[in-house]
């Protein structure tokens, strides 16, 4: 069966790769992830801001207290010794580039402006082959309004886009006024593909305690409708590809997401759960259900329930809540 | 070193450490080392030249050992140096003290090795960390050549001599430089090239070396023992190569010279060639004699000299004689160090003979035989400067001078001390015309000296001025005070003592101005730059009028920058350091360019690696420093009417208003000998008297949210949080800052709960707040504990804790014995000088709570050893009635050994007072001697009622005649229960320390050992120890510790008749309480083992208590009690206290800067390690649940 894809310019054997998460820390794990078949391995996101406050909590806690006390003018080695910048992903960029053959998919999450493009650079010269932009903001602050928000998004998209070379998604919350409109904003920026959506630490409240407390916990396939609607609105009406992400757990899952319109469908929870080898079973089985169901390739299936081409794209764009009281009349 | 000085651009700044540390690590390839202050950043730096892959001469990186302590650092060189290796280490003080032993092995089997000594004062009736040649000279006899340097380049230059030399004469060598003073100062030296090290060394000589070396190849045997028959003569063979070693010597001197115009000799003179009075003085002191006579002679046209020894060992009879002028008549021999009971001081001694010998073997050349006084002078870096060398030639000068003499201290009691002007205005000035010097008065925490340093940096790049920079720290943890000595000058400087008239002044912390006398030492017309708060116009009013009055005097140019507001602004919080440092060269023109620009080079420089948002800040803050900085016009009459405040209040004791107020405002050293106790023994509770304020912000309690839970109290490290009880009609005359609540618990029903906070003593950390559970249900961000400026709420804290202490204590029988009542007992430790935030000293205020009235306390070295005991005042204080802790400190490696004498004495003596009752019985009431004899409990009630008793035979002893009773009179008070505890913290206990903690708790006794286990050799400044975990990156561990943490508690358990406990205070309070309970009412050996968060683990403490919480739940510190007593009550013996692992440890790690750097430098290692780290805790926790489950085979 052909399963080969387009995504961010790359022609893959399959859709399916790993997420954004920490499971490709671990080098072994990515082999194990590349032997299952990965299409691309998606790095979990540089955090800017992580850096940055590691860093200076590092820096303060080994010059706070120094050259005070005459026997200890210091009480830590000297920084000079570490790496307490971005090197440590970077490093791991270019370990995870000579591990594998697969294209290897950086992800970066930035606060500054600066931060944004220095970093990227860094990720593109540290020998990655695209880039994904972490965007999320919570714009807790009443005074922001939407547009401020979304020309942030592309702004930073922008501007990253004009600093690398390397093919560039970006992979963007639901939380837009109006998300389509966003994704032409962004598509004019010369992006290469979007990925469809972000998952969140939300906060939780400890009602003994009286603290907040951040959780966040793995995604079911509840969570893939959310991502089937707005794949299917994006679907052939956007130059850039497609990433599905969230929400993908079985081969009905993958299925589903790629008759909505996904080039890539990326899976995290899953393979936590299951381990790496959960990859190639969903390959297989996505296969053998092509085949079972008679599809030629992968390619006929793509997009085939997307707003354009579904029977009822009403569906989709009126929201269920009106396809469930109409069920009920 | 001082005749071929070359130009300053071949110079590089460094300190002695540094030179010395160089030198040895190039030409060694084993180096075992150990912390001890001043020594410690050689090894500190070899470690890290290594790490970074630095190689030696050879071409290989050396190997690095930390051993257990020096004598095993001795032990292990001693067996490297045997197997053929060069092989160096470091040390100073006690620590060179257990190296003796080996010393003489190595010398006694001719084996070349240098070892190098940053020379320290050796404890004797104080420990003390600063310089003097005691502990050199206590190795005298030990075979070692001993080779003095006195200046940084010389610690270079004499480091490598040494080493070649060492190869040559087959004789080893002990190379030192003055601790602090050489140690420490950053100075110009001409660095050595590699070629220097190759002519320097004959590789000949080494091959010889290895070819000595133990090899099963060629065996050997060493180290054989000797009988009355050889031993003598065999000892006498090794004679030549002592007498051939100096000459050796100096030819390695003469060929260094050669290649670095650095001539020296065994003993080298300067002064006028036909002197008649002459200094002869090794190290440091050397060099200021040297100056002050060549000034003498040039300025004054006397005709003095100085000579420097250097080759101090094998002493070199005819090349000292020769050294010195015929026409000396006087000669004075100044000594680093006291030898009590001698003839005289070493080296005098040795001069004296020198001079002997020669007369007698026909070999003297003076006119006249040379009159030779001896002198001691800078003991513990006493300051030693061209006044008092002037001073000793002035006694040379009379027709009598003192035979001997001390020099640098007025001795009111011996008379030993020859007069001097130790007055600022009359010190004999001889650095050279252009000399710049500048004086820096700063906070630790304010990065004043950092800049120093940085500064020093950027004018020795920039211009081509030579620069020195010395700091002075004070021995507080918190809130400490430095004072930057900075000198330039177009000539080299030497000058190994502190400014005494400086152009420059500037004051970065502006409460120091009311602390100490800032303007003491301006010259006339001086620069003086404050970092003052608020507008420049209330500048002038807000200081004292003493400091008024002095800048009027000196006409000084004042100005004025708000340091702290321009850092604040720049987002660097408390660090001052680039505002100030930008607004020094602004105001002294050192530098001819642009001055902000070079400085933001040097931000670059030192963060840019790092942190483009640090440097950011920084650049920030220099653009807006010189738009803050002012000039305050100095009008021509003093205003103020507030002067500083005196350094402790009317009310303090004589001793504390005669002496320790002058030690506190800094003018210890006009103390006379007379001041002081003839034994290093001080009086106690002399902490309060201090008034520090360095809190900005301080706590503030808002009673309607308090629920009396007292874990403020409990957490606070210096004691400032009171809790007590008091009857309400107690509080009729209360001031309104004094509030209260009604008493919630029945112990003290219809009572009133105060809870009183001193600001002056808070150093504000904020674990108070941290921990306060009190919340406002409405708002749970408002506690009942707030952080609010001093300047807002000072005056009520103060006044309502001046009220409280006034109150009466509560009754201790009353006193239920759990987490929350025990902060109604008075804490008998208070306001130390411990960290903002200490994770020790909370369990050392409870043990004193607990115990404090009958504790005795032996200390180790260290942490608890600094705070606990270092002048000005001392923190354990006593109760109502006299009674509190006695507290002492012998030495680091020796305190369980000194605890167990303490208790082995007392059992002792209560055996003894017991046998005595037993004898007098029918002389005194038969039921006093039987309830005397029977009431021993340890408890509240027990010890209230025996001490009563006591209280009754003592007048009842007064009134039987004899010995009996005279005797049992003195040592009645040992009746009642002392609760003998033993301090220390982790590199005490698992190392240096571990062989007598071993067999002391092997030995039964009734101790109660509390270990701080802060994981790291904190007091040092952070060396790894066998306590430091794995993954977690230390000085001599900086690639993280790859072995796992020891487990004592474990190893302890495995007598079976130990107390053994792990507690975490910070997780859980009740469990550390009711630890302390049972461990002291054991009666037997108790290990408790503390969980001590530490600034070395690099994160901020007012995270510590979250931070104990999740090393427990985390299970890097499991909580469990293991108490014998379980056992022969059938039960199980261990109790674990904290439940299964439930939170990630690598959260826990995350948290502490100590094991993020691994992680961000090599996560793939971090990784494996954090796995090996998961591991080893559930190891621990199987081992521990496998020993609580564990049943007794026999059925006990």
């Amino acid at each position: 069966m052909d399963l080969t894809t387009r995504y961010l310019g790359f022609e893959l054997p399959h859709p399916l790769m790993p997420g954004a998460s920490p499971m490709v820390d671990d080098i072994d794990t990515v082999r194990r992830l590349e032997d299952a078949g990965a299409a691309a391995i998606v790095m979990h996101s540089m955090f800017e801001e992580q850096i940055k406050r590691d860093r200076l909590q590092t820096l303060r806690a080994a010059e706070g207290p120094a050259d005070s006390f005459a026997e200890a003018l210091s009480y830590f080695p000297s920084l000079e010794n570490f790496k307490l910048g971005p090197e440590r992903y970077l490093e791991h960029v270019a370990k995870i580039k000579a591990a594998v053959r697969v294209p290897v998919i950086a992800s970066l999450n930035g606060v500054s402006s600066e931060g944004w493009i220095d970093y990227a650079r860094l990720i593109e010269q540290a020998g990655a082959d695209a880039l994904e932009l972490n965007v999320y903001f919570v714009a807790a602050n009443l005074d922001d309004s939407g547009d401020a928000v979304d020309n942030r998004v592309v702004d930073i998209t922008r501007q990253v886009k004009e600093s690398v070379r390397i093919p560039v998604a970006v992979k963007l919350s639901p939380y837009f006024s109006a998300l389509g409109g966003l994704a032409r904003r962004l598509e004019a920026t010369g992006i290469d593909g979007f990925v469809l959506f972000n998952r969140f630490y939300q906060p939780d409240l400890d009602i003994d305690l009286l603290e907040v407390v951040p959780r966040l916990e793995l995604s079911s396939s509840q969570e893939l409708r959310l991502r089937l609607r707005w794949l299917a609105i994006l679907s052939g009406r956007v130059r850039p590809s497609l990433a599905c992400s969230g929400g993908v757990h079985n081969v009905a899952d993958v299925v589903k997401a790629v008759m909505a319109g996904a080039h890539a469908v990326q899976v995290v929870s899953a393979l936590l759960m299951h381990g790496p080898d959960h990859l190639a079973k969903l390959r297989t089985g996505l296969a053998e259900w092509l085949e079972a169901h008679e599809y030629e390739s992968l390619g006929q299936m793509r997009g085939s329930m997307d707003l354009a081409r579904c029977p009822n794209p009403v569906a989709f764009e009126r929201g269920n809540y009106m396809a469930v009281l109409n069920s009920w009349s | 070193m001082v005749d071929n000085v070359a130009t300053r651009d071949d110079t590089t700044l460094m300190d002695g450490n540094l030179a010395a540390g160089w030198v040895a690590y190039r030409c060694s390839e084993v180096i075992a080392i150990y912390p001890i202050t001043p020594a410690s950043p050689m090894g500190e730096l070899a470690d890290e030249w290594a790490s970074a892959g630095k190689k030696n001469l050879w071409g290989d990186v050396p190997r690095i050992v930390e051993m257990q302590s020096e004598a095993g650092a001795a032990g292990a060189v001693h067996g490297a140096l045997q197997a053929g290796a060069l092989a160096t280490t470091y040390t100073a003080s006690q620590g060179l003290l257990l190296m003796i032993p080996n010393l003489y092995k190595i010398a006694g089997e001719l084996t070349p090795f240098v070892l190098h000594v940053a020379a320290r004062t050796l404890a004797t009736h104080a420990l003390s960390i600063f310089g003097d040649h005691s502990d050199v000279m206590a190795c005298r006899q030990t075979g070692m050549a001993l080779l003095a340097s006195s200046t940084v380049q010389e610690a270079q230059d004499m480091a490598l001599i040494a080493h070649a030399a060492t190869l040559q004469s087959r004789v080893p060598f002990l190379h030192f430089f003055d601790g602090f003073r050489t140690s420490h100062e950053l100075n110009g030296a001409v660095p050595l090239k590699d070629d220097d090290y190759r002519a320097m060394l004959d590789e000949g000589k080494i091959d010889e070396h290895r070819r000595r070396g133990l090899s099963p190849d060629r065996p050997q045997i060493r180290g054989t023992a000797q009988n009355p028959d050889v031993f003598f003569q065999a000892r006498e063979a090794g004679q030549p190569f002592y007498d051939a070693c100096p000459s050796i010597v100096q030819a390695a001197m003469d060929r260094l010279g050669q290649r670095t115009r650095r001539s020296y000799r065994l003993f080298d003179y300067h002064g006028h060639p036909a002197a008649e009075r002459v200094i002869v003085v090794m190290g440091s002191g050397a060099e200021t004699v040297r100056e002050t006579a060549m000034y003498l002679q040039r300025h004054r046209d006397e005709r003095v000299g100085a000579v420097t020894v250097r080759l101090y060992r094998p002493f070199a009879i005819n090349d000292f004689v020769g050294t010195l002028p015929g026409t000396v008549r006087a000669i004075a021999v100044l000594d680093r160090t006291k030898e009590p009971g001698a003839v005289g001081d070493p080296l005098f001694l040795d001069v004296v003979a020198a001079l002997a010998e020669a007369k007698a073997t026909g070999d003297s050349h003076f006119i006249a035989d040379p009159v030779v006084i001896g002198g001691r002078y800078g003991l513990s870096s006493k300051e030693f400067t061209p006044t008092m060398v002037r001073a000793v030639f002035d006694e040379l000068g009379r027709e009598k001078p003192k035979r001997r003499f001390t020099i640098g201290i007025n001795d009111d009691v011996g008379k030993s001390s020859l007069a001097f002007d130790g007055l600022p205005g009359n010190q004999l000035d001889i650095n050279p015309p252009g000399t710049i010097r500048a004086l820096f008065f700063g906070l630790g925490s304010d990065g004043t000296v950092g800049a120093n340093k940085n500064s020093l940096k950027i004018i020795h790049e920039e211009t081509g001025l030579h620069g020195q920079g010395y700091f002075v720290y004070d021995s507080r943890k918190s809130g400490a005070s430095t004072v930057s000595h900075l000198r330039f000058s177009p000539e080299p400087i030497c000058a190994p003592y502190l400014i005494r008239t400086a152009g420059f002044v500037a004051c970065h912390h502006f409460p120091l101005l009311n602390q100490m006398n800032v303007l003491e030492h301006a010259a006339i017309g001086a620069t003086v730059l404050l970092n003052a708060p608020g507008s420049a116009n209330e500048v002038w009013a807000s200081l004292p009028r003493s400091v008024q009055q002095e800048a009027i005097d000196k006409k000084v140019k004042l100005w004025a920058v708000d340091a702290s507001d321009v850092a604040s602004e720049a987002g660097l919080g408390r660090r001052t350091n680039t505002v100030m440092q930008t607004c020094f060269f602004a105001l002294s023109g050192i530098l001819k360019g642009d001055a902000v620009t070079q400085i933001k080079h040097a931000i670059d420089k030192s963060y840019g690696r790092h942190s483009g948002e640090i440097v950011r800040r920084n650049h920030a803050a220099v653009d807006a420093a010189l738009s803050h900085l002012v000039e305050i016009s100095v009008p021509a009459l003093a205003t103020a009417s507030h002067d500083r405040p005196p350094a402790v209040p009317s009310h303090a004791p004589d001793f504390v208003q005669k002496v320790t107020a002058l030690i506190l405002g800094g003018h210890g050293d006009a103390l006379p000998v007379s001041a002081f106790p003839v034994d290093g023994t001080w009086p106690v509770g002399t902490a309060k008297y201090e008034k520090r304020g360095i809190a900005t912000e301080v706590p503030f309690w808002h009673p309607e949210l308090c629920i009396q839970c007292n874990k403020c109290a409990m957490v606070c490290p210096h004691s400032v949080i009171r809790v007590k009880a008091c009857a309400p009609e107690a509080l009729a005359a209360a001031p309104a800052a004094m509030r209260s609540l009604d008493y919630k618990g029945d112990e003290f029903a219809g009572a009133k709960y105060l809870l009183a906070i001193s600001p002056e003593d808070c150093t504000g950390c904020t674990l108070c707040v941290a921990v306060c559970p009190g919340k406002d249900k409405a708002n749970p961000k408002r506690k009942s504990l707030e952080m609010l400026p001093i300047s807002a709420v000072g005056a009520d804290n103060r006044a309502a804790f001046e009220y409280y202490l006034t109150l009466p204590e509560v009754d201790r029988l009353k006193v239920p014995l759990n987490v929350k009542q025990v902060q109604l007992l008075q804490p008998l430790f208070e306001f130390s000088g411990a960290c903002a935030g200490c994770g020790e000293t909370p369990y050392i205020k409870l043990i004193t709570q607990l115990f404090g009235d009958r504790a005795v306390i032996a200390n180790a070295t260290g942490c608890s050893s600094i705070y606990g005991g270092n002048l000005p005042t001392t923190p354990y204080t006593c109760d109502a009635n006299g009674r509190g802790p006695a507290w002492s400190n012998s030495l680091f490696e020796d305190n369980a050994e000194y605890g167990f004498g303490l208790r082995t004495a007392y059992d002792q003596l209560a055996a003894q007072a017991r046998s005595g009752l037993e004898s007098l019985a029918g002389l005194l009431p038969e039921r006093l001697v039987a309830e005397l004899l029977v009431g021993t409990g340890r408890d509240e009630v027990s010890i209230k009622a025996q001490r009563e008793r006591v209280a009754e035979l003592k007048p009842a002893l007064g009134a039987i005649d004899g010995i009996t009773a005279r005797r049992l009179l003195e040592i009645a008070d040992n009746l009642v229960p002392r609760s003998v505890w033993i301090f220390g913290g982790d590199g005490w206990a698992y190392d240096i320390g571990f062989g007598g903690l071993d067999h002391v708790i092997a030995s039964g006794a009734n101790v109660n050992i509390l270990v701080m286990d802060t994981e790291v050799y904190s007091n040092t400044g952070g060396q790894q120890s066998k306590a430091t975990p794995l993954g977690a990156s230390a000085k001599f561990a900086i690639a993280g510790r790859a072995s796992a943490k020891k487990d004592l508690g474990m190893m302890a358990m495995s007598y079976g008749n130990v107390f053994v406990a792990q507690v975490a205070f910070g997780s859980k309070d009740q469990q550390t309480v009711r630890t302390l309970l049972e461990a002291e009412s054991y009666d037997g050996p108790s290990l408790v083992i503390g969980y001590s968060h530490c600034i070395a683990h690099g994160y901020d403490l007012s995270h510590g208590l979250d931070q104990q919480k999740l090393a427990v739940e985390s299970g890097h510190w499991p909580l469990y009690r293991y108490d014998p007593r379980r056992l022969a009550a059938g039960e199980k013996p261990l109790v674990l206290d904290s439940g299964p692992i439930k939170a990630k440890l690598a959260d826990f790690m995350h948290n502490e800067a100590r094991f993020r750097v691994v992680e961000g430098d090599n996560p793939e290692r971090y990784k494996m390690l954090l796995k090996r780290a998961e591991a080893e805790a559930r190891l621990r926790m199987d081992r521990l649940r496998f020993v609580a489950d564990f049943k007794e085979p026999h059925g006990k």
